[in-house]
């Protein structure tokens, strides 16, 4: 079908034009990109759940945050901790985190579901907000980025921005794929039987419960390794990677760019952070610093794309797409 | 702990969460009734918060602010439902969340703007301003007795509403079958406006009212908001017996929960980790009943 | 014909002060059809919520090949052999018609935790998945999306997604429902056909249908069976007629 390789084209364009970024670019896009594919793993993990499962979670930076946490804890005092064992570890804790509030949070569906994630959330971010644990509001530091040593061989160093660029690339184009591969799995149509009619999968003897808790801890999983990249990236964790304008931001993500689609995921983490800096850059107008106030803006746009744009900007592309048409086409789907 | 200390923190956690109730009435009802999750609802708590702020420094008297502040936030709330909120009907929950959550920011920046960043604090009025000695040392503010006095008069009133009346029947209705009571010639449209209104004043009130004793600051909102969602779900959603029930016993449980001493295993639990105890009891009951305490099943 | 595959046993439902199903005690046999019929509010639907396990019961048994199945949720009793079709289309409307009956066959794999190989390349699976297609006879339109299906092409479908799952018993509520008389012939055809190798429950309210397809007839009324027999039995009873049928006739 022409649609398919269309899209196959444009997303190896992409892919290409992002591992030749950095042959062009100055330190400090390369960082905003690697910081923007973060996001995009983050916001496939959500999609995962909410495009595909049809599970609206308030709550998803818990696991994103906490991988950056035991990063941080994973370090020893003002050295490096090894990527090999750091990242796994960060990983399987939100994983486990995951399980824990999965296996409660899945006993309700509908507004339930959304207040009670919200809310589970909420109680780590007072865990590590409000105690001593992990230095409280203040946050903590990662002072030296991981180190990926195997028995002293080092493939790369992420101390250099270009190669912490390429590692983050890899990373984006592996977690898409194992994700397009597990959405056509059986477990992928189990999932996808559970968005459109629970009810009948139920009565088709599915145990949809552990699907769905499954489905869960590989988002948290996921969320995870984005989490301990984005705090190695920026060097320092502290309670608003847990919070809920974490939440909030990459659910606002994955329905800009079109949910139930990853690419819409990828899509909207770009579009978004695109748009925050360009929010922020705004000069001041009138006395008013509305770059300082970039906020207003940014809820002002989320309630338009609500209003105006359901399908996210992917639904913009497929009416476009279907309007330039020409005729003799048309039968081609 | 001795019993006047006793009899004071059962007092305080009894009016906590008699405050709490004022907030999450609201937001069950518009939850049960309209099916619509507002996120925003914690902002209009802070905005009557606010209002009670800045309007008693101008008009001099809390209770002109109160008024006054009243009558905007209800002004704001229906231009709200009319504009935004009423699109939101037949759409997914998501996309209600996300709307109220594009409002938060909206809400947030707008009174950074307007208000700015700092912590304010409100008088109490003149009135109110007496406490009651309990002994020679320890006495308790007539304004607690009274916030909780007036909490408990607008619950019996929502429930002769709700219960009694010819609106509250409709409302009733309107809940169960929206087309029906459509079809009836009754103007859902105009039913669900004050639905909304009720719930937007009952949060902005309970932010004036709570401003004396809890201070104005910017974070009150989101906080009192995480809190509700709790209330509402232990209690069920679109049940106001439940509401009143869950705020009660969560205004309990944090109250002692911050006063307590408990140490388990060498952890120091209470009073440390006293903000976690809503959340476990959250969790208990999602355990043993997930519809809530006064929730429909499925 | 020996045993039972599905027997009731006094069982009850009731919600709250409302009872909808009241003692009832009925068997279903392989190659036998069992019609239940009677006017709206019956409690017919719910009696097959209860042994699809949709619903679950206030007292009473129901013995699936002689083992208790009372309390267990709906997933269970469907692997255990008992394939339900509702009355109001309960399909997944943006898959294609093969898509919804493969969704169908494969779970009867014993597990679909299965995250590498795609789904499309369990043969076993597709081949189940067409062979109920073909069995209602919507092989030509496996790849319809649901949503594009007649209505009574979506009912067909309805029922070979139960076929795709392999069951031992076939509960149908009104599988007829809404279909023109065309449709409706070729989905009595079928039902005689399905027979053979299932125990079949039949809720319908179209009479003729009924009369030619049962093999054993029980009439609800207020959620208890008024009566319970052979076809010419209850079309001869007055106490029926006077309930149920003599009504149905006045309209016809």
């Amino acid at each position: 079908m022409r649609g398919t390789r269309v899209a196959t084209l444009v997303l190896v364009g992409c892919v290409l034009a992002l591992a030749l970024l950095p042959l062009f670019a100055e330190k400090y896009y390369i960082q905003l990109f690697t910081k923007m594919m973060i996001m995009a793993i983050f916001a496939m993990s959500l999609d995962l759940l909410v495009g595909y499962t049809g599970l609206v979670s308030l709550g998803h930076a818990a696991f994103f945050g906490l991988a950056g946490y035991i990063l941080a804890f994973a370090a020893p005092q003002y050295e490096a901790a090894n990527l090999w064992l750091s990242l796994p570890l960060a990983m399987a804790g939100s994983g486990l985190l995951a399980l824990i509030i999965g296996a409660l949070v899945l006993r309700t569906s509908g507004i339930y579901f959304i207040m009670v994630t919200l809310a589970f959330a909420q109680m780590v971010f007072f865990v590590f907000h409000d105690t001593k644990i992990a230095g409280g509001a203040d946050g903590i530091y990662v002072y030296a980025k991981p180190v990926a040593d195997i028995a002293g061989w080092q493939p790369f160093t992420l101390d250099n921005h270009t190669h912490f660029y390429f590692v983050v690339l890899v990373l984006l184009v592996l977690v898409y794929a194992l994700l397009r591969v597990l959405l056509a799995s059986l477990f992928g149509r189990v999932i996808v039987g559970i968005r459109v009619n629970e009810h009948r999968m139920r009565s088709l003897g599915y145990r949809t419960f552990g699907y769905k808790l499954a489905c869960f801890v590989l988002s948290g999983v996921l969320a995870g390794m984005a989490g301990y990249f984005a705090a190695a990236q920026f060097g320092f964790v502290s309670p608003d990677l847990l919070g809920w304008h974490q939440s909030g931001g990459v659910l606002m993500m994955v329905i800009l760019g079109g949910m139930g689609t990853l690419n819409g995921a990828v899509l909207g983490a770009f579009s978004m952070m695109l748009l925050e800096l360009g929010f922020q850059g705004l000069p001041a107008v009138g006395g008013v610093d509305i770059g300082k106030h970039w906020q207003l803006l940014m809820g002002g746009f989320i309630v338009l794309v609500v209003l105006l744009l359901p399908h996210g900007l992917l639904g913009l592309g497929r009416l476009a797409s279907r309007l330039l048409r020409k005729p003799v086409e048309a039968g081609d789907d | 702990m001795d019993a006047n200390t006793f009899l004071i923190q059962i007092l305080n956690g009894i009016q906590y969460g008699l405050l709490l109730f004022l907030v999450a009435s609201g937001l069950t009802l518009i939850l049960g009734i309209m099916g619509i999750i507002n996120l925003a609802h914690g902002s209009f708590y802070m905005v009557g918060a606010y209002l009670a702020f800045s309007l008693s420094q101008h008009f001099g008297s809390l209770w002109l602010a109160m008024a006054g502040g009243v009558v905007l936030a209800v002004a704001i709330g229906l231009a709200l439902e009319w504009l935004l909120i009423s699109r939101l009907y037949h759409r997914d929950h998501l996309y209600q969340v996300l709307l109220t959550y594009g409002l938060i920011l909206m809400f947030e920046e707008l009174r950074s703007l307007v208000f700015g960043d700092d912590v304010h604090g409100v008088a109490v009025p003149a009135i109110l301003q007496a406490s009651i000695p309990l002994t020679e040392t320890l006495s308790y503010p007539v304004y607690r007795l009274w916030m909780s006095a007036v909490c408990i008069a607008l619950a019996i009133g929502m429930y002769l509403l709700i219960q009694k009346t010819r609106l509250g029947m409709m409302v009733r209705a309107g809940a169960a079958n929206r087309e029906m009571v459509q079809s009836l010639g009754i103007n859902i449209d105009l039913l669900y406006r004050l639905v909304f209104a009720l719930g937007v004043a009952l949060a902005a009130f309970a932010g004036m009212i709570a401003a004396p004793v809890a201070s104005v600051f910017p974070g009150m909102g989101n906080q009192v908001l995480i809190i509700c969602f709790v209330v509402v779900v232990i209690g069920g959603i679109g049940s106001v017996k439940g509401a009143m029930l869950a705020a009660i016993l969560i205004g309990l449980v944090d109250t002692f929960g911050k006063v307590l001493t408990l140490q388990i295993g060498g952890v120091q639990v209470l009073p440390e980790l006293s903000g976690m105890m809503i959340y476990v009891l959250m969790a208990v009951v999602l355990l043993a009943r997930p519809e809530g305490l006064f929730g429909r099943r499925g | 014909m020996t045993e039972a595959v599905l027997r009731t046993e006094r069982l009850c439902k009731h919600f709250g002060g409302l009872v909808a199903v009241s003692e009832v005690s009925l068997e279903f046999f392989i190659d036998r059809i069992h019609a239940v019929i009677g006017p709206n509010g019956a409690g017919k639907t719910t009696l097959t919520s209860l042994l699809s396990g949709d619903l679950a019961s206030t007292s009473g048994h129901i013995y699936l090949d002689g083992e208790d199945i009372a309390g267990l949720r709906a997933e269970r009793i469907s692997q255990r052999g008992v394939g339900r079709s509702y009355q109001k289309t309960n399909i997944f409307l943006p898959f294609t018609a093969f898509e919804n009956c493969r969704l169908a066959a494969q779970s009867r794999l014993p597990s679909s935790m299965r995250f590498i190989r795609s789904a499309l390349g369990y043969r076993e699976v597709n081949e189940e998945a067409m062979r109920a297609l073909s069995e209602v006879g919507l092989a030509h339109r496996a790849q319809e999306l649901a949503a594009s299906l007649s209505h009574g092409e979506q009912r067909q479908l309805e029922i070979a997604m139960t076929l795709a799952t392999r069951p031992r018993i076939l509960l149908l509520d009104e599988p007829l429902a809404g279909m023109g008389s065309e449709d409706s012939a070729r989905m009595v055809e079928l039902l005689q056909k399905l027979k053979r190798a299932h125990a079949m429950l039949l809720v319908e309210h179209d009479m003729d249908a009924v009369f030619a397809l049962a093999d054993r007839l029980t009439v609800m009324v207020n959620g208890c069976v008024l009566e319970s027999g052979a076809p010419e039995e209850i079309r001869a009873s007055t106490a029926v007629q006077e309930a149920y049928l003599g009504t149905e006739e006045t309209h016809t």
